[in-house]
């Protein structure tokens, strides 16, 4: 194996990737991907917001050094990365959020950047991170987020997926919370057509919080397949999840989830919640949540529901006189609010919620 | 002046017959009251009249102004006149009142530009408390209160009719003499025509029914004046559930047949 897993015509070697019978890639299209027919390319990023930051190297170094690397899109990450570095220094609190937007161009291109965000003690400040993409492009991003909130730090991270439909995303984003810090990260997946993001929070100082919010739509042929992790490493560590979806025409959207609770994190507080919106008879949603509780004196509870619309909401609703697609969207608009409301960055919400609104009326694909 | 006639309705839920043949007709401005014990089909009734999807009809007739509307779907139902205040509002997560009736509004052809004064305005008149506006509909509301808010819609609707499917169960006293009055109110202002469907006489305090009808089994066994009610009050339910055509009020010839049981 070379070092950047390229094949003597420059690209991708197939010979390595995971399949799904390995419970990490379960429910996974993971078998559909042609990895031999991408080639490394140079990202295009652009980053406003983060005027008067300066580089740090060798802390960067040090977190990248914390990934783990389980499988080949690790390994081509650690050979192609391009790698955004965020690092606020203690005390610091930005008002205008850090904004960091990829455009994926180039058919068969594939794309690895890494967006390290550090935030020194006390600091306060939000990134969003948009992926965006040239329309039909036939593309890989494997997208990376390392991010680690020191002491009382008060971090929020906006991922939003605005891909067009023939991308696929390979994400993967570890998040650390020191001691008092807070850690929001929140994800907006309206794009792709294989969209996967795994997320592992992970809270190891004691007091520390973290909470994660979802919004995701699939439409189409997509698939949006969320993977997280609440990991409470240090005692008295609080989690909050809220991920809801739904799919339509024939789209299939999988959440899996676990909370775990380590030997030493007693007096813990995790929470978990996943909903899914079925709009179609063809479309598919699966959830699947799971706790791992090692200690006790903890609070925990998990929920999960997969469904059509409730019939009675869109009985009230017509029984007013509303006709039953305005009916629909005002419910399904309804069903994501409270995540829209969670969101970081609440000038975005209108955005957000117009092209979720957009995905609606273009119903059936 | 409008007409809403109910014929020779046969309906049935989940495969069982629960209405049997219902003749109803309310006038502009009429309030009838239509009175049952538990499973003589109240629920079923208002459903049906208003479409709710689940009911299957089996024989019988919903008009509007002598128009059919049984093969219309609930919303175009409601465009038309027809309006059911319901005996448990739906919660819907992440919409609001106001949101809501712009909606409905539209859907009608009606402007939206003086509806959230419409709306602050009727909240007041109907002691709805402003601060709950901004919620999502029905959520986290107390019984009285989705009272309210259900006959908030109704006023600023304004159908020809409403189908008031025991709008006294689940409200203390206040709420349902103030539900009561504006839907009083609503039969002079805007000519509302009334079908109150109800268990208890209560409601009827307020409410001034001109018409009384007594459902059992799905059928309607009596039917008179307010003087019904009183006698209902009286004798409860007993008096009319014994299948015998003895103490059948004269005006009821036309439903002899309910009575051939």
């Amino acid at each position: 194996m070379s070092t950047t897993l390229l094949d003597a015509a420059g690209q991708l070697s197939q010979a390595q990737l995971p399949s799904t019978e390995s419970e990490v890639w379960r429910y996974s299209r993971i078998a559909e991907l042609d990895l031999a027919s991408f080639h490394p390319a140079v990202p295009s990023v652009t980053v406003t917001g983060a005027d008067g930051l300066t580089p740090d190297p060798t802390r960067t170094a040090a977190m990248v050094a914390t990934m783990p690397v389980h499988d080949v899109f690790d390994e081509l990450h650690a050979a192609h990365a391009h790698t955004i570095e965020v690092h606020v220094p203690a005390g610091k609190v930005l008002t205008e959020p850090i904004v960091v937007t990829h455009h994926v161009t180039g058919d068969g291109s594939a794309t690895f950047p890494r967006l390290v965000v550090h935030a020194g003690a006390d600091s306060e400040f939000t990134v969003v991170e948009r992926f965006e993409s040239d329309a039909d492009v036939r593309a890989l991003i494997v997208p990376r987020l390392v991010l680690h909130a020191e002491q009382a730090s008060r971090v929020s991270y906006l991922g939003v997926n605005l891909l067009a439909h023939s991308v696929w995303q390979l994400g993967h984003q570890q998040a650390t919370g020191e001691r008092d810090s807070t850690t929001l990260l929140a994800t907006v997946a309206l794009g792709g057509d294989y969209a996967r993001v795994r997320t592992d929070a992970r809270v190891v100082g004691q007091g520390a919080t973290t909470k994660q919010v979802a919004l995701y739509y699939a439409d189409g042929h997509q698939m949006h397949d969320f993977r997280t992790l609440q990991d409470h490493i240090a005692p008295k560590t609080n989690s909050d999840l809220l991920f809801k979806g739904a799919v339509q025409d024939t789209a299939k959207s999988v959440y899996t989830g676990l909370i775990r609770i380590g030997e030493d994190a007693k007096g813990s507080a995790a929470y978990q919640t996943n909903r899914n919106l079925t709009l179609s008879e063809g479309a598919w949603a699966e959830s699947v949540p799971n706790l791992d509780i090692r200690t006790n004196d903890v609070k925990c509870s998990h929920a999960s529901t997969v469904g059509p619309i409730d019939d009675e909401q869109r009985f009230y609703l017509e029984s007013r006189g509303i006709p039953p697609e305005t009916a629909e969207r005002l419910v399904i608009l309804g069903f994501f609010d409270d995540v829209l409301a969670a969101l970081p960055v609440g000038s975005l919400r209108p955005e957000l919620r117009q092209r979720v609104a957009e995905k609606l009326l273009g119903g059936a694909a | 002046m409008s007409t809403l006639e109910i014929k020779g309705l046969v309906a049935s839920v989940a495969g069982k017959q629960i209405l049997n043949g219902i003749d109803l007709t309310i006038q502009s401005g009429e309030v009838h009251a239509v009175m049952g014990p538990n499973g003589a089909g109240k629920s079923t009734f208002s459903a049906v009249v208003m479409g709710k999807p689940g009911y299957e009809v089996h024989a019988g007739q919903v008009l509007l102004d002598g128009v059919a509307r049984l093969a219309l779907p609930t919303w175009q139902r409601a465009q038309a006149g027809m309006h059911l205040v319901m005996q448990y509002p739906s919660e819907v997560p992440g919409v609001d009142l106001t949101e809501m009736l712009a909606e409905a509004y539209g859907a009608r052809g009606r402007a939206t530009d003086t509806l959230a004064a419409d709306v602050a305005a009727e909240a007041e008149r109907i002691h709805f408390p402003s601060a709950l506006l901004d919620r999502s509909l029905n959520v986290d509301l107390s019984g009285g209160e989705k009272k309210r808010t259900e006959t908030l819609q109704l006023a600023l609707l304004a159908p020809k009719f409403a189908i008031l499917d025991e709008l006294d169960s689940g409200l203390d006293i206040d709420a349902l003499r103030d539900c009561a009055r504006r839907v009083e109110a609503a039969t002079h202002e805007t000519n509302l025509g009334v079908l109150a469907i109800t268990h208890y006489n209560r409601l009827l305090e307020e409410l001034k029914p001109d018409h009384v009808h007594i459902l059992v089994k799905g059928r309607i066994v009596a039917s008179g004046g307010p003087e019904l009610a009183d006698q209902l009050e009286r004798d409860g339910y007993e008096a009319f559930t014994g299948g015998e055509a003895a103490d059948e009020p004269a005006a009821t010839s036309s439903y002899d047949d309910l009575f051939a049981l």
